[in-house]
């Protein structure tokens, strides 16, 4: 049994929450320059340009990306054969915590009913995961509102089929016009259970983006959407042109016969994401 | 390190004069500078409970903007931290009350409801929409802060800012146009 200690587990996601706020992640900045060199729209065109120029600042001068530093959402994939000396979840709340404060971050966590703000932006949102081996792997994605607000999940009928599951896609995205700060990055769960299905459409945000899917009907599905979002969406920002979103990243899993749960979780261009392993 | 296209915008002063209100073409891509004040959630909700209670509010926001932001603390040797828009829709249920006290712009990202178009129509009141996730690049078009009230809301407080080339695109301005409306009809 390999013993990872609790500090360390602090000390990293500190590290990736201030990380990832301040630096965009290749995969989302070479999104973001394909879009501009393939964007009809002269405006649209400019406003990419801004973006790449608002990244380059805030990884020079170490401020966020975005003011909305976002609910911390934490994936832990901890191996069978490891062992957190500690608690886990306090741990990587401390992190949080820590990370926020030091990197003058917005605390933008509050009570649900009486909207007070709980100060340090803390509970981080974590979800632990078994897996082989003695690693610990901390996937750290802070998750902005604008986006998230224009998420949504259908327990479609299975007659929907295909045509149902990417209309029902399509039309998140198309009617969440310039709300989520497109270009976007559209993230689907598709089968499993009601919550499995938000789950894996958040978990699919993870993936490198524009990785096509490993299944070549699904990689087929994703294109389709892509392609049928950027035919009908308000381009980036809601200003026109041919550019509402970089890729759409689809998870299935199998879900009950009765049953055909699709969920959107909408990414906005400010894309953070960072990961560590112990 | 700003794009060059930013440096051949109109420049426009705030508070706007009443004919450069009038003068606003929905589309138009602007460049900002001068005073603003802001406000998102919790501003906005006391704001309106102070004009619900008959009491004064804590600034006139006759003739001026509100901008929908909550910035980053500032980090040491700074003015502010990031500080870009966050989605309109949600002081929807508040911009009339404001409006009838004599605001005559806001600032944001997204859509207004239908309610919010017609009272601006009504006050002959502009929207603009600035680069959401653009908060690095337009906090620092931001060159004095100051927390005018509600300070104990944090992010959430409502600010007064010297904003210098700021760059903006008007939504809605005060002839009814929509310019998002009309590049959804392209």
């Amino acid at each position: 049994m390999r013993v990872i200690e609790a500090a360390a587990v602090t000390a990293a996601v500190r590290e990736l929450a201030m990380a990832a706020a301040c630096d965009l992640e290749p995969d989302i900045l070479e999104a973001l320059v394909a879009a501009r060199d393939r964007e009809r729209s002269e405006l649209a065109r400019n406003v990419l340009e801004l973006l790449l120029a608002n990244s380059d600042i805030a990884s020079r001068q170490r401020l966020p990306v975005c003011q909305d530093t976002g609910i911390a959402v934490v994936f832990a994939e901890l191996g069978s054969e490891a062992w957190v000396a500690g608690d886990l979840e306090v741990a990587v709340q401390q992190g949080v915590r820590q990370g926020y404060q030091d990197g003058y971050l917005r605390n933008s966590v509050c009570d649900p009913l009486t909207r007070v703000n709980t100060g340090d932006n803390t509970p981080a949102v974590l979800h632990l995961e078994m897996v082989p081996g003695q690693r610990l792997t901390l996937r750290f994605l802070p998750k902005g509102c604008g986006s998230e607000n224009m998420s949504a999940l259908a327990m479609l009928p299975p007659s929907a089929g295909q045509a149902g599951i990417i209309r029902y896609v399509v039309e998140q995205v198309v009617a969440a016009g310039s709300n989520p700060c497109p270009p976007v990055l559209v993230g689907v769960g598709l089968g499993g259970s009601f919550e499995k299905a938000a789950l894996l459409a958040k978990k699919s945000l993870c993936r490198p983006l524009g990785q096509a899917h490993g299944r070549p009907d699904v990689a087929e599905l994703e294109q389709e959407m892509l392609l049928e979002i950027n035919e009908r969406g308000a381009g980036v920002q809601g200003l026109g042109g041919n550019n509402t979103a970089l890729a759409v990243h689809l998870e299935p899993f199998p879900s009950h016969i009765a049953s055909l749960p699709v969920a959107v979780n909408i990414q906005c261009h400010a894309h953070r994401h960072k990961e560590v392993v112990l | 390190m700003a794009p060059r296209f930013l440096q051949n915008l109109r420049s426009l002063r705030l508070p706007f004069s009443a004919e450069e209100l009038a003068g606003l073409a929905a589309g138009e891509l602007v460049s900002l500078s001068g005073t603003l004040y802001t406000g998102r959630d919790q501003t906005h909700r006391r704001l309106c409970a102070l004009l619900e209670a008959g009491k004064p509010l804590p600034v006139d926001l006759a003739g001026q903007l509100l901008y929908y932001v909550g910035p980053t603390p500032a980090p040491p040797g700074r003015v502010i931290g990031a500080a870009g828009p966050t989605t309109s829709y949600r002081m929807d249920a508040y911009t009339p009350r404001l409006l009838a006290q004599g605001l005559v712009a806001s600032m944001g990202k997204g859509p207004r409801s239908a309610p919010v178009r017609e009272a601006m129509r009504r006050h002959g009141a502009v929207y603009l929409a600035t680069i959401g996730g653009a908060g690095a690049l337009l906090g620092g078009c931001i060159k004095q802060s100051e927390v005018v009230a509600f300070a104990d809301a944090g992010a959430e407080a409502m600010f007064r800012f010297e904003i210098e080339a700021f760059p903006a695109v008007v939504i809605n301005d005060a002839a009814g146009r929509d310019f998002y409306e009309e590049v959804a009809g392209r």
